[in-house]
């Protein structure tokens, strides 16, 4: 009990004093995760939708395909990322392994799929004639993609949470990819396995904390704006 | 003036042709309906005519110049506005949705907010403008839809069955504010319906489509009173169809001309106006000429029979009164009236069972 108790007043002290090392590796996981969400809500958006409006033999394959990415376990991302980057790698050359930029890379591979799976739910989901209507309305290709999008902006809003969440609190691949090195790529999720594994169990309480705060709040203004849309 | 024909229009399907029309062509501020059971193919013609429904073959002629480049296709499309039987609107509010066509065209936003506002009072929504879509009724929703595919100011106005899935009460308040908004406007339009006597109040022309085809087209009182085969016939009902102009009004009756002569009938109308009188056969009562007897059929006139062709149970005659009239007998008074083809019969029916159907602005 006493290490639990200790562990909370350690964790609570490293907060409210802004501990610089804790302020570093927040800030760092904070980017490499948004990041990775803000590229994958780029490709997984737009492949998404590409996929939901476009009728093509094996059409169904390609769907279970994204489908079972959703689920992609950050251990094979990280070991398949590292191959890649390793210095006789096909990508060695752009020597980037024990990087963030790599970090960044293996968890846009892990939140793509994700978006994309959510994103094409999304769209399908939305009535078939609502593309005639559009289009009936004068509308370009382009401009009936874009309202399409914003016709399935809730979906899409918790394919954004899905995906950050997933990327914040993974740490197969990030550990595998950025070496958990100290001021450099070390993440929340990074350092807490590795206090943990030394027995400084404060410390891992206290990012443990910060982490489920920060997945927590991030959630929270998502939800908000998710709401907020919501007819009356 | 024609502004849009369509010329040997064909859609195939796995296979089997689902629409087939040689030729049609609208005027300028005309109302066409199009008429026909479910799966006739009247949304198939009207999704092919704004080129949503690819692909097909034929040709598409806009005031006489023909679509085919995709510029062209585009241009096109955007003089149109189709509005389906489902409402379709987007998940923002009235405002937005009305706006959505005029932004689609970049247009100005103060040029977007007065035709907005101008078209929302139109349909009688202006009070509903910052509500959410999500939140309407059935017809409140319709209207909306309504009033965006207006505000685009489109110069063709086509309609899938825009009533087909709202209750009577609401079904009938928009039916008359579109009746009016349509002749006020003299909008060239296309109107798809299963209901036949919403494309006799509307419509100038009428279609009748039945398994991809056109089958008849033709005015409402040709196609009604005319039909071409036993398809038509039997779709667009048995009553006689006259059209009148009021000469006389009376309180609660008035007398309309048709053809010359004289009908009573019960309802409200306007002294001048057009009216369409339906009359439905087994309404009409034929006894040997001439009439002594009174009765209360505010209606008498002598006709002579031109066909009789038997229906099983009973008897359908044609007769010539001035006007086309059918008459349902049974094969008894058949007999005892010693009818047939060529006699002179005095045929009457009450001024109450005549169906007044009026057609505001003509």
């Amino acid at each position: 009990m006493d290490l639990i108790l200790e562990g909370l007043k350690k964790a609570f002290w490293l907060l409210i004093t802004f501990d610089p090392e804790v302020m570093s590796i927040t800030f760092l996981s904070l980017q490499v995760s948004g990041s990775a969400t803000l590229i994958s809500l780029l490709i997984g958006i737009s492949i998404g939708t590409t996929v939901a409006l476009s009728n093509f033999p094996g059409k169904r394959i390609v769907v279970s395909l994204i489908n079972t990415g959703m689920g992609l376990p950050p251990v094979v991302v990280g070991l398949f990322v590292t191959i890649f980057l390793w210095r006789n790698g096909p990508l060695g050359v752009l020597e980037i392994l024990y990087t963030p930029t790599a970090m960044i890379i293996a968890q846009t591979v892990i939140a793509t799929p994700i978006v994309m799976g959510i994103t094409l739910a999304a769209i399908q989901q939305l009535p078939k004639k609502l593309r005639l209507q559009i289009l009936a309305l004068g509308a370009t290709r382009l401009q009936m993609v874009w309202i399409l999008i914003k016709e399935a902006k809730l979906p899409l809003l918790a394919a954004v949470m899905a995906g950050f969440g997933g990327v914040i609190s993974e740490v197969g691949a990030s550990i595998m990819v950025g070496g958990n090195i100290k001021g450099y790529s070390r993440v929340l999720t990074t350092a807490t396995v590795m206090e943990t594994s030394r027995g400084n169990f404060e410390i891992a309480i206290a990012l443990g904390i910060i982490l489920l705060l920060l997945a927590y709040f991030i959630n929270l203004i998502l939800t908000q704006i998710q709401q907020r849309e919501r007819p009356r | 003036m024609t502004i849009l024909e369509a010329r040997n229009l064909e859609v195939k399907r796995g296979g089997t042709t689902i629409l087939h029309v040689p030729s049609l062509s609208i005027q300028q501020g005309e109302i066409l309906s199009l008429i026909g059971p479910n799966g006739a193919g009247k949304t198939t013609l009207l999704q092919t005519l704004s080129y949503l429904l690819k692909p097909f073959e034929g040709e598409i002629f806009f005031k006489g110049e023909k679509v085919n480049s995709n510029h062209s296709i585009f241009d096109y499309r955007r003089k149109l506005a189709l509005v389906f039987q489902e409402p379709l609107l987007f998940d923002t509010t009235v405002f937005e949705n009305v706006a959505s066509g005029l932004k689609i065209r970049g247009i100005s936003r103060p040029e977007i907010r007065k035709r907005v506002m101008e078209h929302l009072e139109r349909f009688g929504i202006g009070h509903l403008s910052r509500r959410s879509a999500k939140t309407l009724s059935g017809g409140e929703a319709q209207r909306t839809s309504l009033a965006r595919a207006f505000a685009i100011q489109p110069e063709v106005f086509l309609l899938d069955e825009p009533f087909a899935s709202l209750d009577p009460p609401s079904r009938e308040s928009l039916i008359e504010d579109l009746e009016q908004i349509l002749r006020q406007t003299r909008m060239t339009t296309l109107f798809a319906t299963h209901d036949r006597l919403e494309a006799l109040r509307l419509s100038d022309q009428i279609a009748v489509m039945n398994q991809g085809r056109i089958v008849q087209i033709g005015s409402p009182g040709e196609v009604m009173n005319h039909p071409v085969d036993e398809f038509v016939a039997s779709f667009v009902g048995v009553e006689t169809i006259l059209t009148g102009k009021v000469i006389k009004k009376d309180g609660g009756t008035f007398v309309a001309s048709v053809s010359g002569k004289e009908i009573e009938a019960v309802g409200e109308a306007r002294f001048g106006e057009e009216v369409i009188l339906c009359i439905r056969p087994e309404n009409v009562v034929l006894s040997p000429p001439p009439s002594k007897e009174v009765t209360s059929a505010r209606n008498v006139f002598p006709g002579k029979v031109e066909r009789i062709t038997s229906l099983g149970l009973y008897q359908k005659v044609q007769l010539n009164c001035g006007f086309p009239l059918v008459a349902y007998v049974t094969k008894h008074s058949m007999e005892s009236l010693s009818l047939r083809e060529e006699k002179i019969m005095m045929a009457s029916f009450k001024a109450t069972a005549i169906h007044v159907v009026r057609r505001k602005g003509r």
